[in-house]
């Protein structure tokens, strides 16, 4: 069916494996408690009416069966491993392996988020480690570890933006979001209670610096801005956009989801950033894991600092460090102890790593990289923004359009050639958005592979695009349907629930 | 397509069907079709006050959600239930799978409304979406 | 820098190939005034082996090899190996969220199937892929029994977690919701007269926990009632996953916020664990976080996709059920690991260890300490009440490198010196005596200082 070659990827023999409740039988077990050493109790009396007769479909399976399912069912897994992931906007850099190693000693892995300070100095020590790294690279003055994700740093950030506001006198109303920003932007505003205002792109897919002008008041809390922003494009005019908010007490909120290509480079405390969050799971290496964990720091200037979620760790004066729960401006608890501090030690292991130069080079590379692939795709598809493109490139599918293969299709097709698709569809500014983020993990083997492989698509689709369309052919399943799957859910395994249509694989 | 004489449209792709003081409303063919796949239907409750122009529901595809605008000012006397179970009749006859049917408040607000050669002339422009 | 795969020549070459003479000229965009021109004060670049030795020194001061009564919220189960073999394969560890159906059933299919022992294990009808920890999970299905009752008004068991209380409050706050924290009774559990009065005709839904903060079973049952017959939700918050294992679930719940890493996730100081909600069917589409739902592909061969994502952020925008997007999926394959692990039977053995530990160590305290709510059937946690101060008792253990119970004067000062301990099946005898024989040992002292001043005063 492929009428083109590829030279990365080839067909591989997977096994098919059901799901782990067929393969239960009653006797099976992959446990083994060891032997009681204190006297047997009596359930029924120590529990009454509150005890648990049945687990009802729970599995009952062997150990090696554990082991090749699981194994199996990775098999079917795309990842950073296996090659290019040029998703963008998630940065899917390499994930270190000593990483993991130093995440698993055993101090650190088996540390109780509630033992006493006194044998927690090294969880302490590794986040103040990291904070203070974090605090240098993005030039802000104070911040917190504690939100989970990007999206929950958002929610932390904007806390503090409307505590800032109302010690001030008043929350003010709305928050200004550019049309091109992530969707999590204007959800983390409605669930901070504000109104979400949309502010236009200018023709060069920057802020539009009249209507900020225009749209600014004492009613706006914040802008919430990416930078570079999801084109992939450097605001150039920053410092105007952060002098039009400060001269009406509006603060500039920067989503970090793009800091790769900032690292080592420009610092957002020196361009007039007043809060931003990280995503420690894109800049920093932390595995993405199949969707997370992630971790979301947020930093801010030394103003909104009293307003930090609590606890903060502190420096005691005889070297040790400890928590500070006495807060009284802090917005609160955002999540329960610390945050996700096996993603704390991830990064600041990807930190020490890389070292100053090593960083550098890092944002370098990674900008590198996106415009190579810019330079040698543009003109086989249409590049909607000219502008100057840093860790990132948006291209559309406007030419092939014509033809009937859409950004999804083509998407889809890149998996026959054994990549992991770019961003589709996103950002919304862009009608057939083909967003590719690189990264600076790529070698410019790999580089020329993914060109080869996309010409070569362009190539198909002016051919015959139904082979584009149909794609991919070289998967365990082809496309799946998302409509069914919508309209009458199926959410949990049930033994009467098998679809009797649907054929065993 | 032909768009049914006895109907009014708006330019949110709904349309309405006057019975005297009362009316049947519903979504365009038009509509389903640029919606594409419909997997979902949040209707209001009988009893429900509408307003013209502003939204009442929302139609979801797999990955868009469209919000409902009211063609006309009244109140909810009937749902249709079939639309919960089976949308998808929605995209097979979008001007038989009927929404909700309505007390209008002000039968009047319809004239405002396009006719079918306004509507179908609207489509044409809008085409190129 | 040993991550990058490039060499100076093939820079070079790729500069030349861009058209531009340094890599400087791809930053131009960035205003030369704000451009750092000096290396960034981090720790120079270290070899793995100084990373490794590095971290080994901060484990070191980490409390290393000491034996832990703490539980509250963070439980030290033992996890089998099994699971970091499964899950450091890079196939699931360096994935992302699995937007490209076809290239992800590994992913999905293992979340299908989590959302699947997640519901037969709460006895819910649909579950989600997972939510940050418990703490947010009991936050956000909270706001989700706000937007299912369009009542505005919240009340809270006081026996919730006090952290996971916070943390509702930092999301009620600026939504204006009022919060009404109800007191527990004599017994431990939610003072049930209390309750009638507490819920109004604007009260979206009940919060509680059970097993409750202090290991007490909640009587679900009765709450549902209530909250119920008032018009109002009732949402469960489990901390303690395991005990699920032997104590029937809140299946009277609306909706159950729970936190799944007593199956197979390291403490790591608290973090990441693995929130999860579960719901009933006909309250999904109001559920926040991602949902797998089972399909066919073109050749009508099995397999699985993200659904009902119209509910989420990159679509609804600010109109979404929340605002998540990354969530805790590798967290979440690890508890799905351990569940399969131990399964039907495994999972009811372990939890009856559990609390056939407990039970043994509250005997034994209750010898020399005040055991607190002694007769309410709970599962493996137990707040114990001393003459000493429980600050002064863990210090002296820390001595014995074991780690006390939580005191818990911090959290609920009305208790006095009371503190609260964990047993799991990791806790063996030996190390529940000596700890309650330095328990015994201070309480002799405290009480026999306290005799001897008698003594002295009539003599």
């Amino acid at each position: 069916m492929p009428t083109h070659m590829t030279r990365k990827a080839t067909r591989h023999v997977n096994q098919n494996e059901g799901l782990i409740f067929e393969k239960s039988s009653p006797g099976k077990a992959a446990w083994k408690l060891p032997p009681l050493d204190v006297p047997e109790v009596n359930t029924s009396t120590l529990l009454g009416s509150q005890e648990r007769k049945d687990l009802g479909q729970m599995p009952e399976v062997s150990e090696i069966e554990i082991i090749r399912h699981f194994t199996r069912l990775s098999t079917w897994n795309y990842a950073i491993d296996l090659g290019m992931y040029p998703l963008g906007s998630c940065t899917m850099k390499y994930n270190p392996r000593v990483n993991e190693v130093v995440s698993r000693l055993e101090g650190i892995a088996n540390g109780h988020p509630y033992q006493p300070e006194k044998i927690s100095q090294g969880a302490l020590r590794i986040i103040k480690t990291l904070s203070d790294c974090l605090l240098e690279i993005t030039g802000m003055d104070a911040i917190t570890l504690q939100p989970a994700a990007g999206a929950h740093g958002e929610f932390t950030g904007l806390l503090m933006v409307r505590a800032h506001h109302e010690s001030k006198g008043s929350p003010r109303k709305k928050v200004l979001i550019p049309d091109s920003a992530h969707g999590t932007n204007p959800a983390t505003a409605a669930m901070v209670g504000y109104a979400v205002e949309n502010l236009k792109s200018n023709a060069k897919g920057m802020v539009d610096i009249p209507s900020l002008q225009a749209q600014m008041n004492e009613d706006v809390a914040a802008l919430m801005l990416t930078n570079p922003n999801t084109l992939g494009v450097f605001e150039q005019e920053i410092h105007k956009v952060a002098d039009i908010l400060h001269a009406k007490g509006g603060l500039l909120y920067m989503d970090g989801a793009n800091m790769n290509a900032l690292v080592g480079k420009v610092r957002p405390g020196d361009f007039g950033v007043d809060v931003m969050h990280l995503n420690l799971h894109k800049t920093f290496s932390t595995p993405h894991g199949g969707g997370g964990p992630g971790s979301g720091p947020v930093a801010v200037r030394r103003a909104l600092e009293p307003f930090l979620p609590k606890p903060v760790p502190v420096s005691k004066p005889d070297g040790t460090l400890a928590f500070d729960y006495d807060r009284p401006q802090s917005v609160g608890r955002v999540r329960s102890f610390y945050g996700n501090s096996g993603m704390f030690i991830r990064a600041l292991a990807y930190i020490l790593a890389n070292g100053p130069d090593g960083l550098r080079q890092t944002t370098e590379d990674a900008v590198l990289n996106a415009n190579y692939i810019r330079k040698a795709l543009e003109g086989i598809f249409d590049l909607p923004y000219s502008s100057p493109s840093m860790h990132e490139v948006v291209l559309s599918d406007k030419v092939q359009a014509k033809k009937g293969a859409r950004t999804m299709d083509i998407a889809k097709r890149l998996i026959d050639y054994g990549f992991h698709p770019y961003t589709t569809a996103f950002p919304l500014i862009v009608p057939g958005a083909m967003m590719i983020e690189p990264t600076e993990s790529e070698s410019k083997e790999e580089l020329d592979l993914f060109i080869e492989a996309m010409k070569s698509i362009a190539e198909e689709v002016h051919e015959d695009a139904e082979v584009v369309k149909t794609a991919p052919h070289s998967t365990r399943v082809t496309r799946l349907d998302e409509t069914a799957a919508a309209r009458k859910p199926i959410l949990r395994w049930k033994p009467e629930s098998q679809e009797p249509t649907a054929k065993s694989q | 397509m032909s768009y049914p004489t006895d109907f009014k449209y708006t330019k949110e792709h709904e349309w309405i069907k006057p019975d005297g003081g009362n009316a049947t409303i519903g979504i365009t063919h038009y509509a389903q079709e640029s919606l594409g796949d419909i997997v979902f239907v949040d209707l209001p409750k009988p009893g429900a006050e509408l307003t013209a122009g502003k939204t009442f529901g929302s139609v979801e595809s797999v990955k868009a959600v469209s919000d409902l605008y009211a063609p006309a000012s009244g109140t909810v006397t009937e749902v249709n239930g079939d639309l919960t179970t089976a949308p998808e009749k929605i995209n097979q006859d979008a001007h038989g799978a009927w929404m909700l049917k309505m007390k209008l408040k002000n039968p009047g607000e319809l004239n405002a409304l396009l006719s079918s050669a306004d509507y179908e002339k609207f489509v044409a422009e809008q085409g190129g979406h | 820098m040993r991550y990058l795969p490039k060499s100076p020549a093939d820079r070079t070459a790729m500069l030349k190939d861009i058209g531009v003479a340094t890599i400087d000229d791809l930053f131009a965009p960035i205003p030369a005034e704000y451009r750092l021109n000096r290396d960034l004060k981090v720790p120079r670049q270290m070899a793995e082996s100084e990373i490794v030795d590095w971290f080994r020194e901060r484990s070191r001061e980490n409390g290393e090899n000491h034996a832990s009564f703490l539980g509250a919220g963070a439980y030290n189960h033992y996890r089998p190996v099994i699971i970091d073999s499964l899950i450091s394969r890079g196939e699931f560890l360096t994935a992302y969220t699995p937007y490209q159906a076809e290239i992800s059933q590994g992913t999905l299919q293992s979340i299908f199937e989590f959302q699947s022992m997640i519901c037969e294990l709460t006895g819910m009808e649909v579950a989600n892929a997972s939510m940050y920890d418990g703490s947010t999970a009991a936050a956000e299905a909270v706001m989700m029994a706000v937007r299912l009752t369009g009542r505005r008004s919240v009340a809270v068991a006081r026996s919730v977690h006090p952290e996971y209380r916070e943390v509702l409050a930092t999301y009620a706050f600026h939504q204006g919701m009022p919060l009404a924290t109800l007191p527990f009774a004599d017994n431990g559990g939610l003072d049930l007269r209390s309750l009638e009065d507490a819920i109004t005709t604007d009260t979206a839904c009940l919060l509680v926990q059970s097993p409750n903060f202090f290991g007490v079973l909640e009587d679900v049952e009765a709450l549902a009632e209530i909250a119920h017959r008032k018009g109002a939700m009732l949402v469960v918050s489990i901390a303690e996953a395991v005990s699920l294992g032997i104590v029937e679930p809140p299946r009277q719940a609306d909706v159950i916020a729970m936190e799944a890493q007593s199956f197979g996730v390291p403490l790591t100081f608290g973090g990441p664990y693995c929130g999860v909600i579960a719901t009933r069917e006909a309250y999904v589409r109001q559920m926040p976080g991602r949902l797998v739902g089972q399909t066919t592909d073109r050749s009508g061969k099995r397999g699985f996709v993200l659904t009902l994502a119209t509910r989420e952020q990159h679509i609804r925008r600010e109109k979404a059920t929340s605002n998540i997007c990354t969530n805790q999926a590798l967290i979440a394959l690890m508890a799905n690991i351990f569940m399969t692990i131990y399964g039907k039977v495994g999972l009811k053995e372990l939890a009856r260890h559990n609390l056939a530990k407990a039970v043994y160590a509250i005997e034994q305290f209750g010898k020399h300490a005040n055991v607190l709510f002694a007769g309410t059937p709970r599962f493996n946690e137990f707040v114990i009440q001393t003459s000493e101060d429980p600050y002064s008792i863990n210090s002296r253990l820390l001595g014995h490198k074991i780690v006390g119970g939580l005191p818990l004067k911090k959290f609920y000062p009305e208790l006095g010196n009371a503190s609260l301990w964990c047993c799991t099946e990791t806790s063996t005898r030996s190390m529940i005596d000596t700890a309650v024989g330095l328990v015994a040992e201070s309480e002799r002292s405290m009480n026999g200082t306290r005799e001897e001043n008698v003594e002295e005063v009539t003599r």
